[in-house]
């Protein structure tokens, strides 16, 4: 709604393979219908309705009990929906158990046979299904090789190292080629280091595989890293679904704005619009902004600008035109983390704003120190309005 | 300060354990005595222990206490394991709390109550359907059973409850069907727990003494009722031998079941300090 047309128009050419969620005409590959889940009087799902798409690496990305992993779990078939209904390649999963579903799952504790070996683990699945002795052996050195795992085929899960019973369970999920592969939070029991270098990997193996993959993640670092669509979920309810850049740069929502980054959000009263442009007055910004579109809305109403750190400036003088976008304050806090630094500049109403600027250029010494007064100012474009 | 603390600790500890063990520790010694007087040492002889396997009502009653052990600590891990099973597993249901409570009261009900209460239902049944027929290593065997069976359940439960929930999930993600995951996955994890319930179960039906004599009959005297009978006649120096090698016996068993239960307690903690905590 707040996203300009001209985005939307560039997105119609040849991006329907890419994007099959731009395509009116692809079919879901996973299907949820006006889906509930209640745990007694807690609505742990609400009325969420979701297309899922063929080869999509799709996250479910949200704060500890927002539902993302319940709504997995109903996919995986441990959980059945209070009401609405899920559908799996045009299949009704209603009533249909765990154990014949399509899917497969890596678990968060990776949830491996304490008394299997790595390779025992990884038959697992093939054994179940009644795959030939021959064949199963062909099939799991096969996955232990993608994984790179084949050199501790014999060992015990508590012979391995965290990264490894990862690389395990991502092998044991995917043997039975499953048409859906579900994480719950695959990288979560992994160390900062490993885990940046694993996104990589699992992406690469999906692309290889050509599985579909449905994550849950509060990580939005990992979601926006790996997914091709991230839907952002708050307290049982769908906030926004979008890639990572629609998501990010037009967020419906300062929950959204929130969640993804970081964001200045300043309330303020529309006092003008037009088909071309609108302006908010902030009190607490103790200015006027400038918005280069139209927003739906009526004058009085009040929105929040959001605004990225890094999209702000800071100049020591006052631009040439100091009626739109910008305002002065005090530098209060500064980190200096190398690459950037980041400033906290706090405005004469108290209000603090938060500003990060590369360090492209080497100084003889810091640009800006503590209690100096400095201009924030932005480009017309910079803020997207939020109204909730 | 830290000396004086110790020489308190130390002597607390040297008195409390000889407190426990002291006349343990005498018994053992005068059952190597060479006098017939419990009280007088006469010198050094294993004549005690040949005298005591040349005793024929004893050896049958150490026989008769084996094969009630070994019976009712199989039949009590048959019957314990599905119900630690349903309470860790079943979810919550109505009067569940009673259902759990109910397992575990044999535990700590009073054996005489026990007994008593076992006597009276052996007697109606007889009398009822002609079963059992007369009182012996039948109706031992399934006394000790009840109160054994609610040991197993209460070990097996606290094993199962420890264990990652997402292991059998993963089994059933894979496409196993819940009875074969029992089987496959659920028993090869608690089998150090179940173990440990057999061997529990073992030693305490060896050890009971007063819920087997009250339904005991002629011929299915126990190693305890034995024992106990004996003494009232005058304490034997046979007893002391005797006594020795249960203590040994024992000491043996409740190692290894304790090393068990060790081993299970270190796997499970293991594993579940891999597992990070579902945020």
């Amino acid at each position: 709604m707040l996203v300009p047309e001209a985005v939307l128009d560039r997105a119609h050419e040849d991006v329907h393979k890419t994007q099959p969620w731009n395509n009116p005409d692809a079919v879901p590959y996973i299907r949820f219908e006006n889906v509930t889940k209640k745990f007694g009087d807690f609505y742990a799902v609400d009325d969420v309705s979701l297309d899922i798409y063929r080869h999509e690496l799709f996250a479910l990305l949200g704060g500890s009990g927002c539902g993302k992993t319940t709504l997995l779990r109903m996919l995986a078939g441990f959980e059945e929906p209070t009401s609405g209904k899920i559908y799996i390649d045009g299949v009704d999963m209603a009533g249909v158990p765990a154990y014949e579903r399509p899917t497969n799952m890596m678990f968060q504790s990776y949830a491996l046979f304490p008394h299997m070996s790595v390779e025992q683990n990884v038959a697992f699945g093939l054994i179940q299904d009644g795959v030939s002795r021959a064949k199963t052996k062909e099939l799991v050195a096969e996955m232990l090789a993608l994984v790179q795992m084949s050199k501790f085929a014999k060992r015990k899960p508590d012979q391995l190292s965290g990264g490894q019973r990862q690389r395990v369970a991502l092998a044991r999920s995917l043997i039975k080629r499953p048409k859906v592969l579900l994480l719950d939070e695959p990288l979560g029991a992994l160390d900062k280091k490993l885990r940046e270098q694993t996104q990589f990997e699992l992406v690469n193996i999906q692309e290889k595989v050509g599985t579909t993959f449905v994550m849950v993640t509060h990580d939005q670092e990992e979601a926006m890293t790996m997914a091709s669509r991230i839907a952002v979920m708050n307290e049982g309810v769908i906030n926004q679904i979008g890639t990572p850049f629609e998501l990010y740069e037009y967020p419906n929502s300062r929950y959204t704005a929130n969640f993804l980054g970081q964001v200045n959000l300043i309330e303020g009263v529309l006092i003008d619009d037009d088909e071309k442009y609108a302006i908010i007055k902030s009190e607490e910004g103790n200015c006027e902004i400038y918005i280069d579109h139209a927003v739906q809305g009526h004058r009085g109403m009040t929105f929040w600008a959001a605004l990225r750190p890094e999209r702000l400036r800071l100049t020591k003088e006052a631009p040439e035109d100091t009626k739109y976008n910008c305002v002065s304050g005090k530098v209060e806090e500064i980190g200096y983390l190398g690459g950037i630094s980041t400033y906290h500049v706090r405005l004469e109403s108290g209000k603090r704003i938060k500003v990060t600027e590369p360090n492209s250029t080497r100084q003889i010494e810091p640009r800006y120190t503590w209690e100096d007064t400095v201009w924030v100012s932005w480009e017309a474009g910079a803020a997207s309005v939020l109204n909730k | 300060m830290n000396g004086k603390r110790s020489t308190f600790l130390i002597s607390a500890l040297v008195f409390g354990f000889a407190f426990l063990y002291v006349p343990i520790l005498l018994v053992m010694i005068y059952s190597f005595n060479e006098g017939k007087l419990v009280t007088v040492w006469a010198g050094f002889s294993t004549k005690w222990y040949v005298s005591l396997f040349n005793n024929d009502g004893m050896i049958d009653a150490a026989w008769n206490s084996l094969r009630i052990g070994v019976m009712s600590a199989t039949l009590a891990l048959a019957l314990g394991t599905p119900a630690g099973l349903v309470m860790s597993r079943f979810g919550r249901f109505k009067g569940r709390t009673l259902f759990s409570g109910m397992i575990a009261a044999p535990l700590v009900m009073p054996e005489v109550i026990t007994g008593l209460s076992l006597l009276l239902l052996f007697v109606t049944l007889e009398q009822l359907i002609g079963w059992p027929a007369g009182r012996g290593i039948a109706t031992i065997t399934i006394a000790h059973t009840t109160f054994c069976a609610a040991y197993v359940a209460v070990v097996v439960q606290s094993r199962l409850s420890g264990m990652d929930i997402s292991v059998e999930e993963a089994a059933m993600d894979l496409g196993a069907k819940p009875a074969k995951i029992f089987f496959v996955i659920t028993l090869p994890m608690i089998l150090p727990a179940l173990l440990a319930g057999w061997l529990l179960s073992f030693t305490l039906s060896l050890d009971d003494l007063v819920i087997a004599s009250f339904v005991a009959g002629p011929g299915s005297t126990t190693l305890p009722m034995k024992v106990f009978s004996s003494v009232r006649l005058g304490v034997s120096p046979e007893i002391n031998a005797l006594a020795t090698l249960i203590i040994v016996a024992m000491s043996v068993m409740i190692l290894i079941s304790s090393l068990l239960i060790l081993r299970s307690e270190r796997n499970r903690s293991r594993s579940s300090a891999s597992a990070e905590i579902q945020p």
